[in-house]
């Protein structure tokens, strides 16, 4: 099947932003509507498609187009195609929907900022570039859209680049980056001389050719972008900083879409990483730690935004996990990713409505007794907690009861480890997130002297009200009837009957719950029932302080990488200046000393000359007749 | 008589233009003694024809003759310019080149 309507998807926002970078500041007074109804216009292109898609039977559902021949060289053929598979339309409307309510929201979020023009244009590049991404039909494409995320992600982190520490946060983010992307490059490399293409069906077809420390390669390869880009161990530390950006920044790219590309373009090579089962390992591992890692970052924050960021990094643990346990686990993985696309980014917005109340205050400890003051913001939040924390019938607890139940029943050590982690990691979520709302919401007020804490206006509280409504209800309209496994069965292909019961998911569901309630339970006596101190408190344990130094990933990258990286450059300098400068000055040195030498010779008087030719003549005859002799 | 005699007489008379060129600091007159050296050398070609009985060397002479007269031309207006520019024939003098 083809469709000629694919590319509107992504061209839609892409001129959008065209046009309000090209058209500067005559764009300001309609930009941001300009920008809000294209990518308004996506997500109908994308509804209609969908449609389309409902109406078709289940293995004729993916259609392609085909734009033009990008490469063309001997053997190595890449189009620049789209495709889009049940797979895509999830992460299609996810993107457009999710985006185009966090458009509303910035309307009034951002209406004081004079540059809003220019947040709305970088806004409009990232849905493009991440349609791109989710839409490419080979990692070629899918490149062009992952580097194109990471433009727009360090181009709005750093959009208040006028303080110099969010400037520095944007770079951090590019840089960690790029060192994910190199793993994705590099993956498309080896895939082109192992398997000769790079297209998603091509590598598909031949990965049965291949050999399997290929296809490791490849596999440990895309691990390592997918760590880059949805900061992941060990390449975590930037996305805490990259909530330098404005908060509708942080919910929709750093929290719902962008960070989960990794998740994305794992589940995409699911035929990769099944043949590839160190690889697969490999993935279920770093998702682990990570969950456990982001939850215990999570812990010691307060920082409203950075404790949401660190517990982003865990719940796309959760999806990184999930995808590494393979087939049973990636419609999962990609359940979790879309019902934490609703929560999280509702919370984000949350988030940003007590920033935009609280005189942008963003430490927890100044919050307090908010919940009077903006009823709204705190009802939709409060679903996002219950969601997050897995409470039934909310979308959590279908999503991430789901991939705890799979890594158990993965049987032997392994199951237990991985199981043993996501519980521990659920219990942690609870406790760390009962800790936001209860420090937020309830208790005294702590507030600054000259805080006015009001509710948001409409424009803020109706995407927030929606996603609210998405956190309730997604998780069960993607499990009933398994309609969201089903839906991705073609694209996924799992094969239930490996599936071993260890724990029946009922027993999962109450351990689940028993945990998440012990994790509430702690946090609600420790921060409702004590009063919550305004300063941080300095004489705690080694381990709340090794967490609120974000368990000391920055103190590792800075000693392992940027000082010895820094002597290496300063050694590099010295070798430069002493020995190739060196090198060039002391032939110039040599030239211009032998020439002043060489110059007293020249007296200029006519006899001096004819005596030097005589005494030469002399000498050469000398010469004749010694040789002669 | 000794032919090997015409011989030293070239040998002289080039030595005597050869310390002239270098001692001598009129124009004119290192002129003169490079025509003296310039002849001290035909003489010797003359001297070498005869020995050798061939007539290589004598034909020698007459290019000399030829490039000593184009010379003389060249040289005589050079040094002629050179008086009239700066009122001097002190080949010491004419040492513009260094600088």
């Amino acid at each position: 099947m083809t469709s000629n309507l694919l590319v509107y998807l992504i061209a839609l926002p892409l001129f959008g932003a065209a046009v309000l970078l090209l058209a500067g500041r005559r764009s300001d007074r309609w930009g941001h509507l300009l920008a809000t109804a294209l990518s308004a216009a996506s997500f109908g292109v994308g509804l209609y498609e969908f449609s389309q898609m409902l109406s078709r039977a289940n293995d004729q559902r993916a259609v392609t187009q085909k734009l033009f021949s990008w490469i063309s060289v001997g053997s190595f053929q890449v189009d620049a195609g789209l495709m889009l598979d049940q797979l895509s339309i999830c992460f299609v409307l996810l993107i457009t929907g999710v985006g185009t309510l966090i458009h509303i929201y910035s309307i009034a979020y951002m209406s004081h900022d004079h540059d809003r023009r220019r947040f709305f244009a970088y806004l409009n590049l990232f849905i493009a570039a991440m349609l791109l991404l989710v839409l490419g039909d080979s990692y070629l494409n899918l490149y062009v859209g992952w580097e194109g995320v990471g433009l727009a992600s360090y181009l709005l982190i750093g959009f208040w680049n006028q303080k110099p520490a969010y400037a520095t946060a944007a770079k951090k983010a590019f840089v960690a980056n790029r060192v994910g992307d190199l793993g994705l490059s590099l993956a498309i490399m080896i895939s082109f001389a192992t398997l000769g293409t790079v297209s998603f069906a091509g590598v598909k077809a031949h990965a049965g050719q291949a050999s399997t420390g290929a296809l490791t390669a490849i596999g440990i390869m895309l691990l390592v972008a997918a760590t880059g880009k949805s900061a992941q161990f060990p390449l975590q530390a930037w996305l805490g900083d990259a909530m330098a950006g404005p908060t509708p920044v942080s919910a929709l790219i750093h929290a719902a879409t962008m960070v989960t590309a990794g998740v994305y373009l794992i589940v995409r090579s699911n035929f990769i990483f099944d043949a590839a089962p160190t690889a697969q390992l490999l993935v279920a591992i770093i998702g682990a730690i990570t969950l456990l890692f982001g939850a215990v970052i999570g812990m010691a924050k307060d920082d409203i935004k950075k404790a949401l960021a660190a517990s982003t990094m865990s719940q796309i643990g959760y999806m990184v996990l999930g995808a590494g346990l393979g087939p049973v686990g990636y419609a999962f993985a990609i359940m979790h990713l879309l019902t934490h696309g609703f929560f999280k980014a509702g919370m984000f917005l949350g988030a940003g409505s007590v920033m935009h109340g609280m005189d942008d205050e963003v430490n927890m400890r100044r919050y307090g007794g908010l919940r009077k003051y903006m009823p709204i913001t705190f009802a939709t939040f409060g679903l996002g907690y219950l969601a997050i924390i897995g409470v039934p019938p909310f979308a959590g607890f279908y999503s991430k009861d789901k991939i705890i139940e799979v890594a158990f029943n993965m049987g032997g050590i392994k199951g237990v480890t991985l199981g043993t982690a996501a519980l521990l990691g659920a219990a942690i979520t609870a406790f760390y997130m009962t800790r936001v709302v209860v420090m937020t919401f309830a208790g005294n007020k702590r507030w600054e002297e000259k805080a006015h804490p009001h509710e948001s206006p409409a424009l803020m509280w109706v995407p927030m009200v929606l996603l609210a409504i998405g956190s309730v209800a997604s998780g069960f309209l993607f499990t009933h009837g398994n309609s969201l496994v089903n839906w991705l069965a073609p694209v996924v292909a799992p094969n239930p009957e490996h599936q071993s019961e260890m724990l029946k998911p009922a027993v999962v569901s109450i351990l689940a719950l028993v945990v998440v309630l012990i994790g509430v339970g702690i946090a609600i006596l420790k921060y409702l029932r004590s009063e919550v101190p305004v300063v941080a408190p300095e004489n705690v344990s080694v381990f709340t302080k090794i967490a609120r130094r974000d368990l000391l990933q920055d103190d590792f990258n800075e000693a392992v990488f940027m000082r010895p990286g820094q002597k290496l450059t300063e050694a590099l300098v010295i070798t430069d200046t002493a020995l190739i400068d060196g090198a060039v000055r002391g032939v110039a040195r040599l030239t211009k000393g032998s020439g002043s030498v060489l110059r007293n010779t020249q007296t200029g008087f006519v006899r001096s000359y004819a005596m030097w030719i005589l005494l030469g003549a002399i000498g050469l005859i000398a010469a004749i007749w010694v040789v002669t002799l | 008589m000794n032919q090997a005699n015409y011989l030293y007489v070239a040998a002289l008379l080039f030595t005597i233009g050869a310390i002239g060129v270098v001692v001598r600091r009129n124009a004119i007159v290192v002129f003169m003694c490079i025509e003296l050296m310039l002849n001290a050398a035909n003489l010797a070609f003359v001297t070498f024809a005869r020995i050798n009985g061939n007539l290589d060397g004598q034909v020698m002479a007459f290019f000399t003759m030829v490039v000593a007269a184009c010379e003389v031309v060249v040289g005589l207006a050079i040094i002629v310019t050179i008086y009239r520019s700066r009122r001097s024939a002190s080949v010491d003098d004419a040492s513009l080149l260094k600088r």
